[in-house]
């Protein structure tokens, strides 16, 4: 039971490090921009985490009680705005791959980084 | 119950992460991410931040999802085999992972009241809500005056990522012939259903904007809410249609124009004698004036987030393979 809390940071770890296999190992760079998302996720799910108050409510005053429990609103204003800056760059991101694609016909890094090599090869 | 719940969909959530990491796929892995913030979403709202599951769930699961998508269908659906070094990276992964489990040992227990996270500037924000600021979820108080000069710098974040891509997409170098985008027009239950359910999207987008204050929401739940219901308009009925309703010229100023209406309340309330982003002199009732402030700089977050959302969907969806 006493390591049982520690459950949602294990997860957390996990995830992280699933995350960032797939940013090192992967050649496909949209899978690594999914590697990304998911890092994140193990971030975000971590502060979340952080947060929690056993016995505690959403921080959200009602008129019911006066002596309320609330969990930790800070880590909850950290990662909400977090999700939506990280759509943004996740997207940002995406447009990159997107005009690598145009440019190089593959989003292989391996092949991109082939196709460099025979281009400076060939200027010399 | 609560707690075995939630190592439940944590361990799906696990489960869901590594097949979304093994699949060559790409078009199963961003269904998988779409479970996989759903699941999330799940998590957060056991954690007691609902705030951030109702981002999550409109963000994660809706908008994310959809942009892969579009993503997809202008790369490359198949990952390609092979990968040198992988046990390299195999290797490196599980030393940091056995790293950072030992380092979680130590670390507080899940619900520890005694945590040092619980001792610092937050029971303050607990605290002083009521008296200074008033509004009853405490994280929008927090979110938008206690934090507000964090909010702005993440609002001109958004805004900052939406110009890049539109940098990055939004000209088209080769005037193709133009036709049309015909969306799922033809399919009558998808549209059946969207036109049912996309005035509900965009009226709760709405309660969830204005009654931030009072309960879960605010100015990003809001502007991903809206941005999806106007998304699935332009999925179900063509992007052109879409554009029609809200176009380009609109989109651009909601962009430019929420983030401007946050720095300005700051500059306003500068120039009425307090210090930037100090909504109290807004009124004469310095109550009030963090009532005013909360609603204009929401208003002004959801602006942002909406346009840059919408503006990022169009330029993937308007872009055609060549």
């Amino acid at each position: 039971m006493e390591f049982l809390g520690l459950y949602n940071y294990w997860i957390a770890v996990v995830l992280l490090m699933s995350g960032f296999y797939a940013v090192i190992a992967k050649r496909n760079l949209v899978k690594k921009l999914i590697g990304l998302s998911l890092f994140q996720a193990a971030v975000f799910l971590l502060y979340i985490t952080m947060g929690k108050v056993e016995g505690g409510t959403a921080p959200i005053f009602t008129s019911a009680s006066a002596e309320q429990i609330f969990s930790n609103p800070l880590p909850q204003v950290l990662i909400l705005t977090a999700i939506v800056v990280g759509i943004s760059t996740t997207a940002l991101g995406l447009a990159i791959v997107v005009r690598t694609k145009e440019e190089y016909s593959t989003i292989e890094e391996d092949e991109i980084q082939q196709m460099d090599c025979q281009e400076n090869v060939a200027s010399e | 119950m609560n707690a075995i719940f939630g190592i439940f969909l944590l361990t799906l959530m696990l489960i869901t992460a590594i097949a979304v990491v093994r699949t060559r796929n790409l078009f199963v892995a961003t269904t998988l991410m779409g479970i996989f913030s759903l699941l999330l979403a799940a998590n957060f709202f056991l954690l007691d931040a609902a705030d951030v599951a109702l981002t999550e769930a409109a963000v994660g699961a809706g908008i994310s999802t959809v942009l892969l998508l579009s993503a997809l269908s202008l790369t490359a659906e198949q990952e390609k085999p092979g990968h040198r070094g992988r046990l390299l990276a195999l290797a490196v992964v599980l030393v940091t992972t056995l790293a950072l489990l030992h380092a979680t040992l130590d670390s507080p227990r899940l619900g520890d009241i005694d945590a040092p996270v619980h001792q610092h500037v937050a029971p303050w924000y607990i605290e002083n809500t009521p008296t200074a600021i008033d509004v009853p979820n405490i994280v929008t108080a927090v979110l938008a005056s206690f934090r507000g000069y964090d909010t702005l710098g993440e609002v001109f974040v958004v805004f900052t990522a939406g110009i890049g891509v539109l940098f990055l997409l939004g000209h088209y170098p080769h005037k193709q012939a133009h036709k049309p985008h015909e969306g799922l027009r033809h399919y009558l239950i998808q549209r059946l259903v969207g036109r049912t359910v996309i005035p509900f999207i965009l009226l709760f987008g709405f309660y969830v904007q204005f009654h931030g204050d009072f309960g879960p929401g605010g100015g990003f739940q809001a502007g991903a809410l809206v941005a999806a219901g106007i998304i699935l308009y332009a999925l179900i009925e063509g992007t052109d249609r879409a554009l029609n309703i809200i176009p380009k010229w609109l989109l651009n100023g909601m962009v430019a124009g929420g983030a401007l209406l946050y720095g300005g309340v700051g500059i306003a309330s500068m120039l009425m004698g307090g210090n930037f982003l100090d909504y109290s002199v807004l009124s004469s009732d310095p109550v009030a004036g963090q009532h005013l402030g909360i609603l204009l700089i929401e208003l002004g977050v959801g602006i942002t987030v909406t346009g840059v959302l919408l503006s990022i969907f169009f330029a993937f969806a308007s872009r055609k393979h060549f």
